[in-house]
């Protein structure tokens, strides 16, 4: 199922003439409860598919509102096993949106990559993004990924050219994460006009689709970008109405879906009026 | 690897062959980074092996090292030290001597010759007690390039001297209060800063840890210490000492001392791992003696973890050992059997402190007294005919003001 569902998702989106828009959460953020209540509104509400974050103790490519997110949440007990828990439940609802795992190695090696890579698949995840586990360290990581039908998503970077690229794609399928800046996720902003040209490079390489992330804050930003790729990925702007909301005494889960419907709302809209690709 | 911890490999004929082509020391080691830094790292591991072969490079390091840090550093006979044991003849090596009194000077002024070749011109480090910052501090002074220095909050508190240093010799301090606001998690600091700003910035890393090829780097520039060593005790006893030891936090004293004599197997290494409060309480940083294998900073070591991978915060009186992993080569040399981890407590250290001001006239750092506490249970195994080599790391002028707040004074 797994790698057909991105793949099915994407053909779809394609065939309507727009891009996916992608709502990065954190498993366990702020509690487990609210955090599900916000997995299951997340298509309801816009998002083309979910990336659910696993929490680590640190995580060196996240800027702060991130490492805040899986402070919360590893402060609230969440785990591997926890988040699984959620990934199932989630799919209790829904069978057709896309959920890709993003994390760090430890927790993995911890579980096993073979055993993980199993009850991934069983509990309903797609797709699997580890940070800190470059190419060059990733194939265990793979063999097992492979085994399960789970996909491997890769990351490339402004620092990745051409020959590096072709070692970025090998074993990568569903799509490539394009990080479009260099730095830690929800700081610098994202430029769509200097991102088309390398979201046309590793489309090109890959033939795959490209989403862009690390850089999206607003509507109007995820627009600009969801005119260049196939995907908008936003996670920062997303966890701090987590923050944000908890801070306020609000209603959690209604203040970040709001946010996801102006994001997706955007996103949606981006392509009207432009030729379809 | 796999996902199960590594198991212990067989014996290799050659120790000094490692880490392999993929920065390996067995199942320890690797290139655990985000990809926006892969290219970066794979730059400076090339960079690094031709600096290595370099003849020019070799003697313009070996100039500074003789004429700006002041090597060969002694090797001391410790007499009173020797007598107060009973055991084996008892050598200090004395790194802290050294210009910006630690070993931690001699890889930063080769890193920092390496990041001019390389065209960087800003440099960024992290620092526990505060030595590797002060020595990234000075050889940025030496050459004129910026320098930004991530310190655990909890460490700039307890390490104030240290900082005021730092400053006096021109580099920014930033506190860093994410996660346990130490060792670790200026590490954090300093790989997304790095990450942040990888067009111009070279990552001066000061332990024999993170991800290739800081681990061999780190130790090729510590193992001078160990070069040394063979070749004074030999000056001076004619032989090769049967054991050396050293304290261990990343492990850049350890495995500088330990690597020159890796195919002695005659010759014991001895690390010492910093056991806190004690390693029956969790309050410890003993990766080897109280962890398991996992993967942070860029490699797979020994880590104080729970058991679903998140990584637990180290405890020991010493800033510079309070850190949950430790070099992946000290990880593999445990796994094969070549060298052995003991621990050694907060009031144990103390008393070796002492113990060494007292006997020997020397203030040791609060670090390398770990290795001090556990010395006499060495030269007393060892016995009267043998010698032991112990590294005396750093000096302790640093700590004074620990030391007096753990014997209840106030100066």
């Amino acid at each position: 199922m797994s790698k057909a569902r991105i793949d099915a998702r994407f053909a779809a989106l394609k065939a309507e003439g727009r891009a996916a828009f992608i709502a990065y959460v954190m498993a366990g953020d702020p509690d487990a409860a609210t955090a599900l209540k916000i997995l299951k509104g997340l298509p309801g509400a816009g998002a083309d598919i979910v990336e659910l974050g696993f929490p680590f103790s640190d995580p060196m490519a996240e800027g702060p509102p991130i490492q805040r997110a899986a402070q919360r949440a590893l402060a609230k007990g969440m785990t591997l096993a926890g988040t699984l828990e959620l990934v199932r439940a989630f799919r209790e609802t829904d069978g057709a949106t896309p959920l890709i795992l993003m994390g760090y190695t430890n927790p993995l090696v911890t579980w096993g990559y073979a055993a993980f890579a199993r009850d991934a698949a069983a509990a309903g995840v797609d797709g699997l993004i580890v940070v800190d586990c470059p190419p060059e360290e990733a194939d265990p990581l793979a063999d097992a990924l492979d085994a399960a039908d789970v996909s491997l998503i890769r990351l490339a970077t402004p620092t990745t050219d051409d020959e590096r690229l072709k070692v970025v794609i090998r074993r990568t399928s569903g799509f490539v994460y394009y990080v479009s800046v260099a730095g830690v996720t929800g700081v610098k902003e994202a430029d769509a006009a200097a991102v088309a040209p390398h979201v046309e490079r590793v489309r090109k390489a890959s033939g795959l689709p490209v989403a862009v992330g690390f850089g999206i804050k607003t509507p109007e930003r995820a627009a600009s970008i969801a005119q260049v790729a196939d995907a908008a990925v936003v996670g920062s702007a997303l966890v701090d109405e987590v923050a944000e909301a908890v801070d306020l005494n609000e209603d959690v889960s209604a203040r970040v879906l709001s946010k996801v419907e102006s994001l997706a709302k955007a996103v949606r809209r981006a392509r009207q009026g432009l030729t379809a690709v | 690897m796999t996902a199960a911890p590594p198991s212990p490999g067989a014996r290799p004929n050659d120790y000094t062959a490692y880490p392999d082509a993929n920065g390996r020391f067995g199942d320890y080691g690797g290139r655990y980074v985000p990809e926006t830094l892969m290219p970066l790292v794979h730059d400076l591991g090339a960079a690094w092996a031709a600096a290595k072969a370099d003849p020019a490079f070799q003697a313009e390091l070996g100039g500074y090292l003789t004429h700006y840090v002041g090597r060969p550093s002694p090797l001391y006979f410790a007499e009173r030290l020797t007598a107060h044991y009973g055991g084996a003849k008892i050598y200090l090596k004395r790194e802290e001597l050294n210009h910006t009194g630690s070993h931690k000077i001699n890889n930063c002024m080769g890193q920092i010759l390496l990041a001019m070749r390389m065209g960087k011109t800003r440099i960024i480090a992290e620092t526990g007690a505060g030595q590797h910052g002060v020595a990234t501090a000075t050889v940025c002074a030496r050459f004129g390039l910026p320098c930004v220095v991530y310190m655990g909050a909890v460490d700039v508190e307890r390490q104030k001297p240290n900082v005021f240093r730092m400053n006096l010799l021109g580099a920014e301090v930033r506190p860093v209060t994410s996660g346990s606001a130490t060792l670790k998690d200026a590490m954090n600091e300093a790989l997304r800063d790095w990450v942040t700003n990888v067009h111009d910035t070279y990552y001066l890393i000061g332990s024999a840890a993170g991800p290739h090829p800081y681990p061999e780097m780190v130790r090729d520039l510590q193992a001078v210490i160990g070069r040394e060593t063979r070749e004074q005790m030999m000056a001076m006893e004619g032989r090769l000492p049967d054991a050396v030891m050293a304290c261990v936090g990343g492990g850049s004293n350890a495995i500088g001392l330990f690597h020159p004599f890796l195919n002695d197997e005659g010759v014991r290494l001895i690390g010492v791992e910093a056991a806190g409060d004690g390693m029956g309480t969790d309050r410890h940083a003993a990766a080897i003696n109280g962890g398991r294998p996992g993967v942070l900073h860029g490699n797979m070591t020994y880590l104080l973890q729970d058991k679903e991978g998140q990584i637990t915060e180290a405890h020991s009186i010493s800033a510079g050992l309070d850190y949950p992993g430790i070099g992946p080569e000290h990880a593999w040399l445990h796994d094969v059997g070549r060298a052995t981890y003991l621990t050694a407590t907060d009031i144990e250290s103390l008393d070796a402190f002492k113990l060494c001001a007292e006997l020997e006239g020397i203030l040791p750092a609060i670090e390398s007294a770990h290795a001090l506490a556990r010395v006499g249970d060495v030269a007393r195994e060892v016995g009267k005919d043998g010698i032991v080599v112990l590294n005396l790391s750093g000096r302790g002028d640093k700590d004074v003001a620990t030391v007096a707040n753990h014997l209840g004074m106030q100066i």
